[in-house]
């Protein structure tokens, strides 16, 4: 156990998107508690300021804190992609493994389903829910989840499909383990690294997603802060305060970035026969 | 010890001529000498057979002299083919060598043909190549090689694409690209070890076959005694990276003087055993090519080591010389060991 | 080869068929009916009667789901509630912009990711390689609607070289041209293309990589084939696989971004003309488009099968055996 902690620590991956993961988690606690400015304060005489002593990144058109709007807002993406990667998570990986453990036309047919969602452009479906069910966070949060769900059941059937064809799940069977069983103890376990690193690419994927729904006004409502909205409103301010249109940027680009880099390190660590070639 | 530049009385340089050839490579693990110091001669139409287990370094030697290692890996001592010396050339000037004057063929034809040409575009590619052949000509060319190595329905076959054939037949063909420009050398890794048992022979007398009628040379690499003993003339034993035996098949198959080789004779299953007989093994395991025991690297496992035998890698000495062997050099007749105790082994027997 | 043809064909008519169900089926069951999502809550009793009327929900479902797919086979489509014009004179129109501006993203990402991706894999673990992987990182978390805001401000704002947004028209007579159209379609395609070009890098990185491992690469060296010779006769074309099959996957991926870049951009393109036609609850509009795009993204994917099996032999072997 401590070897494999070691050997995390000294893969530059892992440690440098584990440190912005870990950034965007404590900034989102954090800023449960506290904020350098409550994020409803209006403060009109003070708007679109540059960055100063008081307020460190200026302050946007209604002169809200521009640093406060970005800690809260780092709620907002995180509880975006634990939910879309549960749902995909908890719909998608059992359906993975009824179609790796049955077979037939089981498989077939959640094969097919999980291939004809991908033919639908999912931000499209998702703008389409939003657009029937009402915009917010509710809506798209569902309408991303969904999106994982064939993504989580193609990647768990194949790779459970080749657990299956293993010497020791074979052998499983001859002593007579049920399927289930056999699921359960055998085929979970060795699948479980591809899942976590496949979840740390959706989360930044649904972070992306929230953050273009949040851009066009579907997703997250004032007033919750929400990075994506944030970018939109500061495009109408782009030649008074061109900076306003940065630092959300970043800050998606920063947690997605650190995300990736999180899923690579955890890719070469958990499984190294995963990473042929990178 | 061979003198490759002793010039012996035929004026002709032999086919090969390896001088202690080392491979080291540098890995994860840090600086690893993979291959420590193997010679011999080949004379044209020689067949030699080297054999070894996994990890001795023989499909090494075989990629060391094509110079098919990795660029980082350093190769030291000389290789030279009729007199040219190989470890001198660049790329470009091997790549003229490769496929015109010497061929491999390698194990697993599934692999080692490209998936997506037809089998006759891979034959025609090295005459395209070294002969300047167009492709019609070259077509028709292959067309022949497919019917000397007996590919059946040949002619239907030629716009196939690799996965349509049988393992057997996927080296049919890789024997067929091979001997395209008739090349002087032809370097057989475990050409049959993929293959079913039933084709196996068939194969191996193909590749004899066509070895003799085109007056190559042939070195035949396997970990297969039993193939040995029919098909090649010579048997170098390689093992931890060296050549610990070399003698002609039937010296070698009739007595054996380092303690390996005696081993691997002894571990072959035989038939009229009385019920309940062991197999023997030899005790232990290959060591790591990370960590080379000092001295000699059998050491470890051999029954009769003792201190003097981990002081220094032992040289290779010559047992007898056969009557007609006009020189010091390893000619076709002669034994030679490696080992510091073999003349107190063969006292004892 | 005829019967992998045909096996395919009949999957792209059927997937057709089963995805105008399934958009006809979506936009049936909403809260409510047709005529009060368009209308909104406060519309008047009489209003939504004529409207239910306009919209003919009066009769079965199944029978306006044929009429819908009867008159899309023959040319004809519905007419949009909002713009009171032929969906499909909209869509043509809104085309012109999309399409220049899809092939036009396509074409940045295939060139500059097959070449820097060839390129870091010829170099593999150099510095160079190294400087490829890090931007295509950095292409990657990149949001592409961002990424235009970026373009804007630097192009736009700062160097002031073109206009922030809108599009001038391909005529003259409109105020426009061919290059004064290019030129407004040139930062909203470079930005399209960003993520897609990070992804292609990767993906033909890694193809070439691993092709270039492969055991018939050692073959072709035996041959005597120089490393150049190997790399263009053997390794491009067994790389293109996976490239080409992603190539597929992103265009679909292309033309959902385009939603968001037309928007940042102001764009009349089809990707605005969805967000317009949702924004006022347009529902004829919305269905057709949706068709339109799900279309284009099946052909894409029917095309790429078709490459695939050009491209690599034993596809048709499988298929004709199953």
């Amino acid at each position: 156990m401590n070897h494999a902690f070691k050997r995390a620590l000294q893969h530059p991956s892992f440690v440098a998107g584990s440190a912005v993961v870990l950034l965007l988690v404590i900034s989102a606690v954090v800023s449960i508690f506290w904020s350098p400015y409550p994020v409803g304060d209006i403060d009109i005489p003070n708007k679109l300021a540059a960055s100063s002593a008081q307020h460190w990144f200026g302050t946007d058109s209604l002169g809200r804190d521009i640093a406060s709007l970005l800690l809260v807002g780092s709620q907002n993406s995180l509880l975006v992609g634990f939910i879309a990667v549960g749902i995909g998570l908890g719909a998608g990986v059992p359906l993975g493994l009824l179609a790796s453990a049955k077979r037939g036309w089981v498989e077939e047919v959640v094969m097919r389903a999980a291939d004809f969602t991908f033919a639908f452009p999912a931000l499209l479906s998702a703008i389409l829910l939003t657009s029937i069910y009402g915009p917010g966070l509710v809506v798209s949060i569902t309408a991303i989840g969904i999106f994982n769900i064939p993504v989580f059941a193609r990647i768990t059937r194949g790779a459970a499909n080749s657990v299956w064809t293993r010497d020791y799940t074979l052998a499983a069977r001859a002593a007579g383990k049920s399927k289930w069983a056999i699921t359960w103890e055998h085929v979970l376990p060795n699948i479980a690294s591809v899942l976590i690193v496949q979840a740390t690419v959706q989360f930044a994927i649904a972070i992306l997603a929230e953050a273009a729904l949040s851009y066009l006004g579907l997703g997250t409502q004032p007033p919750q802060p929400s990075w994506g909205r944030m970018l939109n409103e500061a495009q109408s301010q782009m030649f008074q305060a061109p900076m306003l249109a940065v630092y959300p940027g970043v800050a998606i680009a920063l947690a997605v970035l650190g995300l990736n880099l999180m899923g690579d390190g955890l890719r070469d660590l958990l499984d190294p026969r995963l990473s042929r070639t990178r | 010890m061979t003198n490759s530049n002793a010039t012996s009385h035929c004026e002709q340089p032999p086919l090969l001529a390896v001088q202690d050839l080392r491979v080291a490579l540098q890995t994860a693990h840090g600086h690893v000498e993979a291959l420590r110091g193997v010679s011999f001669v080949m004379q044209r139409g020689e067949t030699l057979g080297l054999i070894g287990e996994s990890g001795c370094g023989k499909s090494l030697t075989a990629l060391a002299i094509m110079g098919l290692l990795p660029a980082r890996a350093q190769v030291n001592g000389s290789v030279q083919l009729n007199g040219t010396e190989l470890t001198h050339l660049n790329d470009a000037a091997l790549c003229k060598v490769r496929g015109a004057r010497m061929a491999m063929i390698f194990q697993e034809p599934m692999t080692a043909l490209n998936p997506l040409h037809p089998i006759w575009k891979q034959i025609a590619e090295p005459l395209h190549l070294h002969q300047g052949m167009s492709l019609t000509a070259a077509k028709a060319r292959a067309l022949e090689l497919l019917e000397r190595v007996q590919l059946p329905r040949a002619k239907e076959r030629l716009e196939a694409y690799p996965h349509q054939l049988s393992g057997g037949q996927r080296q049919r063909v890789m024997i067929s690209i091979a001997l395209a420009c008739q090349p002087d050398l032809l370097i057989a890794d475990e050409p049959t070890t993929a293959l079913d048992v039933t084709v196996q022979k068939e194969v191996l007398s193909l590749i004899r076959q066509l070895v003799t009628e085109d007056g190559m040379g042939l070195l035949l690499i396997s970990h297969d005694l039993g193939l040995m003993r029919d098909q090649v003339d010579r048997v170098m034993v390689m093992y931890g990276g060296t050549v610990v035996e070399s003698a002609s098949t039937p010296d070698l198959f009739q007595k054996r003087a380092h303690p390996y080789t005696q081993g691997l004779f002894a571990a072959r299953p035989q038939l009229g055993l009385k019920r309940g007989t062991r197999l023997q093994t030899i005790p232990g395991n290959v060591p790591e090519i990370f960590n080379w025991p000092q001295g000699c690297a059998f050491a470890d496992r051999c029954p009769h080591a003792e201190a003097s035998c981990r002081m220094a890698v032992p040289l290779p000495e010559q047992i007898h010389a056969h009557p007609n062997s006009d020189s010091s050099s390893m000619q076709t007749h002669d034994h030679w060991v490696s080992c510091l105790k073999w003349q107190q082994l063969e006292a004892s027997v | 080869m005829s019967s992998f043809v045909f096996q395919r064909l009949l999957s792209f008519f059927i997937t057709l068929a089963v995805t105008s169900v399934v958009v006809f089926g979506v936009l049936e069951w909403l809260p409510g009916n047709a005529a009060q999502v368009i209308l909104g809550e406060t519309a008047t009793p009489e209003s939504l009667a004529a409207m239910e009327e306009k919209l003919g929900l009066n009769q079965p479902a199944l029978s306006r789901y044929l009429q819908w797919t009867g008159g899309l086979l023959q040319g004809h489509s519905g007419m949009s509630i909002s713009y009171d014009t032929p969906t499909a004179d909209l869509m043509l129109e809104r085309m012109h912009v999309t399409l220049p501006l899809a092939i036009m993203a396509m074409s940045f990402t295939v060139l500059i990711a097959l070449s820097l991706g060839l390129y870091a894999a010829s170099k593999q673990n150099s510095a160079a390689d190294a400087g490829v992987m890090t931007l295509s990182q950095l292409g990657l978390a990149l949001p592409n609607f961002w990424l235009a805001i970026l373009l804007i401000l630097l192009f736009a704002v700062h160097l002031q070289w073109v206009s922030a947004g809108g599009f001038p028209g391909w005529s003259e007579e409109d105020g426009g041209g061919i290059w004064t159209g290019v030129a407004a379609l040139l930062l909203p395609a470079m930005a399209l293309a960003a993520v897609q070009t990070a992804i292609l890098t990767r993906v033909t990185r890694s193809a070439v990589i691993e092709s270039m491992s492969e055991d018939y690469v050692r073959t072709a060296r035996a041959k005597g084939l120089s490393k150049s010779q190997v790399l263009w006769g053997h390794v491009l074309r067994n790389a293109m696989i996976p490239v080409v099959t992603v190539m597929g996957l992103q265009f679909g991926n292309l033309i959902t971004s385009a939603i968001v870049i037309e928007n940042v951009f102001v764009l009349p393109g089809i990707g605005r003309l969805i967000f317009q036609a949702i924004a006022n609850r347009d529902l004829i509009v919305v269905r057709d488009v949706v068709m339109l795009l799900s279309a284009m993204v099946i052909l894409i994917n029917f095309l790429i099968d078709l490459l695939y099996a050009w491209i690599d032999p034993r596809i048709k072997t499988v298929a004709a055996g199953s």
